[in-house]
This record gives C-alpha cells, structure tokens and sequence, in this order.
C-alpha cells in the first residue's frame, strides 16, 4: 500500500463525488470516445497493474506473485476535474461500457469547489426537483350545463397581448380624438425568454429564429422570441424577421450600438422591447458571460473586445428611483422607434414585486411586466445566488394579478411569467395553470433548450457548465468543434413540434374547461390544488 | 337549461301569456322557478310611468323596515300592489308575507337633480335595500325603476302565478322578460334567479358562463355600486349591456362586438378593424365563451337576442308588426304569437343581433361583418 502521508483536505475519492462514473471492463473496447468527448476531462485513460497469487499444487514449488497489466478509464477526483454527470460518454460508448450515476448519499464534492477562495460558479437552474406548478389540477370540467368542446375540430384563439392596453374608456376617447394609443402586439402565450447571443452558440440561435420564422409564416401562430441581453446579429436587425424579435436591454447595454445605427435601417419594427431589471435565477444579479464565450464574433455584435468577461451591474446605473428612471427609460426606448414599440420591464420574482407593479401601473406607457421566477434558468451565476436567491412565480404572479384586479387594471398591463415553466416536462399544465393565476402569457428558456436542442441540465445539477462554454451539445458554446455538433435545422424543427404540441396540449386543457374564444386568463375558478395552505395563498379551490 | 321567452307588443297584454308559453316548453325546464321582468307598463300602473317602482318579497318585518327605510329618505308612497297570498302554497314554494309592487314619488330635494344624479340614487336605493334585506332575510329587492315590475319565486310558473292571482292583478306590460327556472349552477338563492336588472337594463341568459369569474373581477373593479350579487354567472351579461350603454354610450353593435368580437383574422378583413380590433383589447376581460343565449331589454326598450360565438344555445326571434317574441323554443314563440308568419322567424347565428326597437314595427337583423361606424 502507498504512503497515505500526501492526503489533503480535499483528497476526495470516487465516492465523494457528486457523479461517479460507473465503467465495465468487459465492454470498453478501448475505443477513448468517452475520454475524448468528456468536457470537463473527469476520466482519463488509466494502466492498471493487478496482482495474482499464484498457488501451486505440492510442495517442490513456492507460491509466487503473477503481475498483470490492463488498460481502462480513470475517474479524477480533484474537485476541479469532477465529473459534472453530462453522460456524453454513455453517448459515444459503443459499447454502453460507461455511465455516470448520481451518488446516493449528499456528495463530499461540495465541500471543497471554492478552491482559491472563489465560490462555485455555474450555469443551469436551481438544483430543487419539484415545481408547485405541477401540483395545480384543472377542476372545472364543463359537461352538462355547459358542454365540453372539441379540442381536436373546435376553433381556439389562444392568443394574448403584449403591450399597454388602454381603459375601455380612454381608447374610446382617444380613438376618437386621434390621440396615441399605445402600441399592442397579437402574440402567442408561450414565448421564448431571453437568451442572448453569446449565452447560446450561433447554431443554437439560429436554430431558434428559423423555428419561429416558420411558426409564424407557415404555421400561423405570432410566436416571439426575446434577445436576451447580448444585442441582435446585425443582418437580422436589418431583415423582416426582426418582427418576431423583442429586443432586451438589460444593465450592461451590450449590443445597443449595434441596435442604435441599426435603427435607420430597419424594415420592420421589433415586437417589443424588454428592459431587464432582474432575472429569477439570480436576482439582484446582473448577466455574466464569462471569458471563455466571448469570442470574436460575440465581442463584435456586442461592442467589447474579445476575450473578457461581460458582467452586467446589478442594476442600471442610471437609476435614481422607480419613478423617474424607469419611467424615462421606458420613455426613451419608445421615442427610439417613434412610440410604435411596446416597451415592458422584467423583473425577477420577489416579495417587493408589487411596488414595481403599482409604478407600472401609474406610468401610462408600460406594456406590460414580466416576472422571472426562482427556477428560472441562467448561463453563469454564483451557485448560492441560482439556489437560495428568489421568489416563487405561482405567489408572485397570482399577487400582482390581483393587485391589478383591485386597483381595476388587469387588462392594462398584462403579466408574463417565467422560471420553472416545464420545468419537470408539463409545460402545457404549468403554463395553463399560469394564465388561470392572472398571467398573460409565459416565457420559457430551459424548456426550449431541453427539447429542442437537448440540453442535458437537471435539477440534480446535471452538466450545468454553460458558464465556460464547454457545453457538449453545443448550445452555449462558442466553440466552434462544440457547436458544429448542433445542426440548426433540426432545432428549428424540433423548435416548431414544441409549439405545435403545446398548442395541442392547451387545447385539451381549455377545451374541456369550455374555454375557446378568448385566452383564460385569470379564470381561478378552474384550478384546485391539495394542499390547503397553496390553495388559500393563491386563492383557489383546496381539493382533495 | 333555462327557458327563456320576451315580448314586445304594442298593446299591454299580460304576462299569463308568456308563463302559458314557458308551460310549452316545460319539457326543457324542472319547473324550478319564474323570473319576471315588465316594463312600458299598461293596467293599474300605466298613470305612474315616471316614478319609480320598488318590487320584492318582503317578510311583515321587512316591510316595516321598508317603510321606514323609505321614509327616512323622503320617498313618498303613491300607489302599491301588495300580493298577500291565501291560496294553499304551491309545492317547493317558499312561504312568503307579502310579494310587493309599490310606487313612489320622488323625494323633494331631488327636483332639480341631473337624470344620471336620479338614476345612481335610484340604483343605490334598490342596492342598499337589497344589503339590508340579506342581513336578517326580511327582504328581497329586485327593482326599482320607473316603469319596471319584477318578480322572482322558486316553483312551477303557472302555480305560482295561480298562487299570486297575477292573471286577475290588473297588470300588464308591453314589453316583458320571463325565465322558468331557478339557478342551479351556483347555490339556490332568488337573487340568482334571471332576468337581471340594472338601470333599466334587463337580460336573460341560456347556459353557464365559462368566462364567468375574470369577467365578474373586470366589473366589479370598475368600482361602479350596482355592479354587485354575482350568485349567478348570467348576472355578468346584464352588467356587461349596462356598462357598453352608460358607461361606453354605445349601443347593442358594440355589446355583441364586445361579448363576441371577431377572431384576429376576421377583423383584418372586416371594413372597421382598426377600431374593432381596440375595443376588442380594451375590451378583453369581457368577451363570453358561451354557450349563451342572451335576450333583453335596453333602456330605450329594444327587446333583442344574442348568441355566443360557438355553441349557441336555442333562441328564436319571430312575429308580426306590433308584436314580436324572442324565445329560446319554437313552442314558446308558437304559444306566443300563433298568427304570425313563421316563415318570417329568425334564429340568429353567431354574427348575428336581432332586435325589436320600441316602435315594434319589425324584426332588425344586424351582423359583425356589416360596418360598424359609430362608436355611440
């Protein structure tokens, strides 16, 4: 046995590990695929010497040792080096010869990946499985006083607004006045959230536009998709498939020069603007693309020199207070494109949500507010701020809905929620359960990574490597020997059978709750839920 | 389902005629209850049109916490009707004190008020009543309007109205609601039997209210008293008529634009899109998805019929040049209006609204697809 004098404090073993890769020897043909693709380098091709007793019969001959030699795979257990359970090398196996697997008890791993003082960093969600969403029931099956419809043959309209819409009485007024009615989009409920340029690789990026190019001129359904803060590839800003975009500033501005001298050039107006003021899976958080990603294409369409970090400040650096800044810059990303874009901010889910609410709702042109919750998803954060940091978006949006309802304003400004839509793959229940709690529409990003692209992510902190652009399926990376892995016509494809599968799945939730002519928003009366402390906190029926 | 039938005629006739029509089409009905609603008023209340009539069952308590309610706020009594049945009680039927019809005159300080000023008071009056009466159950008020009866009771139609003797009460109408069935979507209550009334509007609705409670909260938050008492989903459709007539000031093209409006692609090809498609956003929180048949009453007395854009329930209009019915069955319009040319009946689609105005010379067909040029 070796000296066991070199132990340190974080001298882990397999065991330790959070992922443990299980490898047959049997099998492995030796090919090195696994340790070839593996992104992190947590297996390594090993020499293993083994030992055998050799007992002869008899007593002329000693018993002697028989020393062997065979070659496998090696799993590193230096926390930097950890296997992050992406499973990309069961993926190239021919041979299934290998797999990772979670370990069964709380790893010893975490424990020690702050070398250098530096807390882990990560991409992905929060690690909590489980969504409260899931839990919520559709209860109110019309039947005989009111007959279910047909999901398959009925028609539906499933579709909300995204803008400032004006009370009954003033747009009367002001129609008749010719005065300014605010800007207001007919669009789908379930929109792509914001995901940069940079965040994602530009095949998973153009995968995504080709997506909802086609929903919209093939497939008749207005679906839109948010930038996200990292500015616009300058050939779409200046193409008619900007109309499907909603372009995101956030507090790091990055990519608005390029928008700005842009602007003359435009044939068709952005969908929307989105001013970022937080995001769900760290709030109080500005973005970070970290060094790795920024490459040159990435610096350019951002206006950075390459190779540096990007993080946002926490905040917009121009603030003062809520009502003056956030009111003047809604007013000046309006006056940008000559009041004919809806401009609404978004904010992560918190208990002080409704202050903003209540601004919004004394400033005549915010279009709308979105609302991230705490499982929402991220490119690169603190773990702690990604796990401990947020507010749920069921409570979150159900109070600002009903804030609205009391103040008289819940057709004015409509509602979007985010984090955790789909996050356990019932993206048509949650997103339903959201528009029944108050919301206008639904955002998603994970989601759409998952099954369009096949991001591996979990909440058992599965992969989550976006931060360092190592991605193995290509779709946070800027790399091109990683993104190349990802064909952009097959996310389109895969980006359009979500849509038109989830559009489907609605249907057959409203449908037999006899809603078709309009968006069921805020309709509480059809949700139940079994437990009676969720039920009286969002208003709606305890059923067990 | 509920069975509905209206009329308008330009002679007062009485409303045996349409609880005879409901008897007609028992077959849809449980016989659970009657909703009336009389208005152009002829018999014994013909000479009082412009004072406000009070109509609810009250017990004896009640009505001397009536008269001293009313007192109190200098209404004056003019002439009443106050039904104390002796008949045995039909079965089902509550046993009621008094069922009342009282008129009065308006209180002295209110000679020079605007006509919006006397319609809140009015309504306010008739919503305060209402509270009162719920507290202790001594009284329920459906109306009080100039011109407006109403009655409401759970039990067969017909034994009821034999109970009340209403065929030999010298009243009459000539443009009147009625409903033969009691609530059954939400608990039983009489406040949740139809038709509805408020301020002179009146509707009553076939089928359940999917859209019922977003469109309840939109209402009731814009802060307005009588928008109150949703124990029925079919409440909202009154409510929704009386908030495009007062508070929008336009007419029924725009209530049926309102509950039903065109589809996205519809009013991009429609004449007025521009305009429909901003009272269809601001608008929103109010559009209905049936299946409902709504038939009523506006203020100007225009009896008319709408339907829900997708699963219609039954509604007919038909009838000759001075009286015309809307009824939710043939029969019902048969019992009504036999002599009449049925190949003139008309059973509106979903883009269509059909009207009777006052003058009661013709059926107006109108359609969502037809211009829509005035926003009043």
């Amino acid at each position: 046995m070796e000296s066991m004098g070199n132990l340190h404090p974080s001298t882990l073993s397999t065991k330790d590990l959070h992922w443990r890769i299980l490898w047959s020897k049997e099998k492995c043909t030796l090919c090195g695929r696994c340790t070839a693709v593996c992104p992190v380098q947590a297996i390594e091709p090993g020499v293993h010497r083994k030992r055998a007793l050799n007992v002869p019969m008899g007593l002329t001959e000693t018993p002697s040792n028989v020393f062997s030699v065979y070659h496998g795979i090696d799993q590193r257990t230096d926390p930097a080096y950890a296997c992050v359970g992406c499973a990309m090398c069961n993926l190239v196996c021919p041979n299934d010869a290998i797999i990772p697997v979670l370990n069964e008890e709380i790893d010893k791993q975490r424990f020690h990946v702050n070398t250098g003082g530096v807390p882990r960093r990560r991409g992905g969600r929060r690690n909590v499985p489980g969504s409260l969403l899931d839990q919520i029931k559709f209860v109110r099956i019309s039947m005989l006083t009111d007959p279910a419809l047909d999901a398959g043959r009925h028609e539906f309209e499933m579709r909300t607004l995204l803008g400032r819409i004006l009370p009954p009485e003033d747009a009367l007024k002001f129609s008749r006045e010719q005065g300014w009615i605010p800007p207001v989009r007919e669009i789908y409920p379930l929109i792509i959230g914001s995901m940069s340029f940079g965040a994602l690789s530009p095949t998973m990026w153009e995968g995504l536009q080709m997506g909802v190019a086609y929903l919209n001129e093939q497939a008749g359904m207005p679906v839109r998709m948010c930038t996200g803060e990292g500015g616009c590839p300058p050939r779409l800003l200046r193409s008619r498939f900007l109309k499907y975009v909603i372009l995101q500033i956030a507090s790091g501005y990055f990519g608005w020069d390029e928008i700005i001298h842009a602007l003359p050039e435009m044939k068709e107006d952005p969908c929307a603007v989105e001013i970022k003021y937080g995001q769900g899976a760290k709030p109080g958080d500005g973005g970070l693309l970290m060094w790795y990603k920024v490459n040159s294409l990435i610096a350019a369409v951002r206006g950075v020199p390459p190779g540096v970090s990007l993080p946002s400040p926490p905040t917009h650096q121009t603030k003062y207070s809520i009502e003056e800044s956030v009111a003047k810059m809604i007013q000046s990303m309006y006056m940008a494109w000559g009041f004919r874009v809806p401009v609404y901010p978004k904010i992560s889910g918190t208990s002080t949500a409704l202050a903003v609410l209540n601004n919004l709702a004394r400033n005549p042109y915010a279009g709308g507010l979105a609302i991230d919750g705490e499982d929402g998803g991220t490119g690169a954060a603190y773990a702690v701020s990604m796990d401990h940091m947020g507010h749920p978006i069921a409570s979150s949006i159900r109070d600002a809905y009903l804030n609205l309802v009391k103040i008289g304003m819940q057709n004015e400004i409509p509602l979007f929620a985010g984090g955790g839509i789909g996050k356990t793959g019932n993206l048509a229940a949650n997103a339903a359960a959201l528009i029944m709690l108050g919301a206008s529409g639904v955002q998603i990003g994970k989601y759409i990574m998952q099954a369009a692209a096949g991001c591996l992510g979990s909440e058992t902190d599965r992969c989550n490597i976006c931060n360092i652009g190592l991605c193995p399926k290509g779709i946070t990376s800027q790399d091109p020997r990683l993104y190349r892995r990802l064909d952009p016509e097959h996310v389109a494809q895969r980006v359009v059978d979500v849509f038109l599968s989830f559009d489907i799945e609605l249907k057959k939730i409203v449908a037999p709750l006899g809603r078709s002519t309009s968006l069921p928003i805020g309709m509480s009366d059809a949700l139940g839920i079994a437990d009676k402390n969720a039920a009286e906190r969002l208003q709606i029926k305890y059923v067990v | 389902m509920c069975r509905l039938i209206s009329i308008t005629s330009e002679n007062p006739i009485s409303p045996m005629i349409l609880l005879h029509s409901l008897d007609m089409m028992k077959e849809g009905h449980d016989e659970s209850g009657v909703g009336l609603y009389l208005t152009d008023l002829g018999g014994e209340f013909e000479p009082y049109k412009e004072f406000p009539i009070l109509s609810g069952i009250f017990s004896n308590a009640g009505m001397k916490k009536l008269d001293d309610y009313m007192l109190a706020r200098g209404y004056r009594p003019k002439f009443e009707r106050a039904i104390r049945p002796s008949k045995p009680v039909p079965a089902g039927t509550p046993k009621r004190d008094v069922y009342l019809i009282s008129c009065y005159d308006y209180p002295d300080d209110w000679k020079y008020l605007p006509k919006a000023e006397i319609r809140l008071r009015l309504m306010l009056t008739r919503v305060q009543l209402r509270q009162l009466g719920i507290e202790d159950g001594s009284m329920m008020v459906y109306s009080f309007w100039p011109d407006v009866i109403m009655l409401k009771e759970v039990g067969d139609p017909l034994a009821i109205a034999d109970y009340l003797d209403l065929a030999d009460k010298n009243i009459y109408a000539r443009s009147m609601l009625a409903q033969g069935r009691q609530n059954t979507n939400y608990s039983i209550t009489l406040y949740a039997c139809h038709p509805f009334f408020v301020q002179g509007v009146a509707t009553m609705t076939n089928g359940e209210n999917t859209a019922f409670v977003p469109i309840r909260e939109f209402l009731m938050s814009r802060n307005f008293p009588g928008y109150v008492g949703y124990q029925s989903d079919s409440k909202v459709f009154t409510h929704i008529l009386h908030y495009t007539h007062y508070t929008l000031g336009m007419g029924l093209e725009a209530y049926k634009h309102i509950i039903t409006p065109l589809k996205d692609e519809e009013l991009s090809r429609h004449p007025d899109g521009a305009r429909l498609r901003l009272l269809k956003h601001t608008c929103r929180p109010l559009i209905i998805d049936g299946p409902n048949c709504v038939i009523g009453f506006t203020p100007d007395q225009s009896m008319f019929l709408v339907q829900d854009s997708k699963k219609l329930r039954p509604g007919i209009i038909g009838g000759k040049p001075g009286i015309y019915c809307c009824s939710s069955e043939l029969c019902g319009l048969d019992a009504a209006i036999p002599d009449r040319d049925r190949d003139k009946d008309f059973q509106p689609m979903r883009y269509d609204l059909a009207f009777v105005d006052s003058r009661r010379g013709e059926i107006k067909i109108w359609n969502q697809w037809e211009t829509f040029t005035h926003p009043h």
